[in-house]
């Protein structure tokens, strides 16, 4: 399964003449981050953390990186804020269109394809690593996962972003099939802390929404809430 | 311009052990772990190398990075522990072992490219575990190294706990190893355990169908 695993680039710069501004307002706005995405019967739960890094300055430490793309399809976003965020609104337009042509309400899998179709068309101008997720009548809960590249691949629990790399042995020992709603909030809940803690590039809260034919619900876990491990 | 390539890549890529190493300490010894593969660019040259390596009776390496600057350290430090043993008539500290492989990686560091973990048992701290990546040395409770490490931080943050018998140990140790040799590709083959305590020093492999599958397999 490719990942989009995401290191920051920080640009080496020799010339003095950039004494007069400062290091992180030259370096590109980057999600280096942590998303997550969960299938469960019923719905999907999704999760990410709230950094968002200029080089090594953090330009936003509560981001919301899940993004409503209809009413019951999220994306969480990693790699390029601003690639993401203008493929996510373009899909948004194209979903919404397409949506009102239909008189119904889009398919998870229809917002991933045109999610797909715009990250490899352009793939070497973009840097985005998607994880489109939702609800929709005909197949239930889904998370199909669009790294960098434009791969698009449908799977029954997913990660993303820089801190990701650290969380895949976590992931595959502590995801069943079968799991419950509150079980898959408990996984991500732990699976994003333990990320976060490791990798530089994530950090602040955990944001979280569930997704299910009942409509989206929301929530965020502060820091000092977050779960505690040993080791920490 | 025809594309095809002179040579074989693993003929002038380097060797290394893209790998996954992991030791534990317990109360009253360590278990140390490591995978089997050794690579060459895209070519896997060895598919059953045993990366634990002996410093003495009771003082393991566990070897990854370049294989050559992992082997010829563990070499050279198997023979000045060797003297230094017979100049003090007794068993070496684990933290001796550890400074020894510290001074090389630290002299060295912009040469060699090689991280040890050094895990042992000695009379006077019991099991102990020292990473000396970069050429720091730190005593840890447990460490792991290598490429395949990355991907399974969080699964170790999550399940050590303090206090875990020398049983749970090796089972930490097995599960870890399966986990990252199933996400990274320069880490696979078997398994090797090796646990050291007061009494015993116990080689141990585990071939690939016995190691624990998970949810995708």
């Amino acid at each position: 399964m490719a990942a989009a695993s995401m290191m920051p680039i920080f640009s080496q710069n020799v010339s003095s003449n950039s004494d007069l501004v400062p290091e992180w307002s030259r370096q590109e706005v980057s999600t280096g981050t942590t998303i997550m995405a969960v299938e469960y019967d019923g719905g999907v739960v999704v999760g990410a953390d709230s950094r968002t890094t200029t080089g090594a300055y953090i330009a936003n430490r509560v981001t919301d990186k899940l993004t409503r793309i209809h009413d019951r399809i999220y994306c969480c976003r990693s790699g390029s804020a601003a690639d993401t965020q203008a493929i996510a609104e373009v899909v948004s337009y194209q979903l919404g269109f397409h949506s009102i042509e239909l008189d119904e309400p889009p398919l998870v899998e229809t917002a991933a394809h045109l999610f797909r179709a715009s990250c490899y068309r352009y793939r070497e101008e973009l840097m985005a690593g998607i994880l489109v997720a939702g609800w929709d009548r005909r197949k239930g809960g889904q998370v199909y996962c669009v790294p960098i590249g434009g791969m698009l691949v449908r799977q029954p629990v997913s990660v993303g972003g820089s801190g990701s790399s650290y969380i895949y042995g976590f992931m595959d020992s502590n995801y069943k099939p079968g799991l419950s709603k509150d079980q898959c909030l408990d996984l991500t809940t732990k699976a994003l802390t333990l990320a976060m803690e490791r990798d530089g590039s994530s950090g602040g809260v955990v944001r979280l929404a569930t997704i299910s034919e009942d409509g989206v619900e929301r929530r965020v876990i502060l820091g000092d809430q977050l779960p505690k491990f040993s080791t920490h | 311009m025809l594309g095809e390539e002179a040579e074989p890549q693993w003929i002038s890529e380097e060797v290394k052990t893209g790998t996954t190493i992991i030791a534990i300490e317990f109360n009253g010894g360590v278990v140390l772990g490591s995978d089997s593969r050794v690579s060459a660019g895209d070519s896997v040259v060895n598919r059953v190398m045993n990366k634990l390596s002996p410093l003495h009776d009771k003082i393991y390496c566990a070897l990854s990075g370049s294989a050559a600057d992992a082997q010829t350290i563990a070499e050279m430090v198997n023979y000045q522990l060797d003297v230094h043993s017979l100049e003090i008539d007794e068993d070496p500290q684990v933290r001796s072992a550890a400074t020894l492989v510290k001074n090389i990686s630290y002299k060295y560091k912009e040469e060699l490219s090689a991280h040890l973990i050094v895990a042992g048992w000695d009379r006077r701290d019991g099991g102990q575990v020292f990473a000396t990546l970069g050429g720091l040395l730190t005593r840890q409770p447990f460490a792991i190294g290598g490429s395949g490490s990355s991907y399974v931080y969080g699964f170790v943050d999550a399940e050590y706990r303090r206090g875990m018998t020398k049983e749970e140990c090796q089972k930490f140790v097995v599960n870890t190893l399966a986990l990252a040799m199933n996400r990274d590709g320069s880490s696979g083959g078997v398994a090797y355990i090796v646990t050291i305590d007061e009494h015993s020093t116990d080689e141990k492999v585990i071939l690939g169908n016995d190691l624990p599958t998970f949810f995708d397999q």
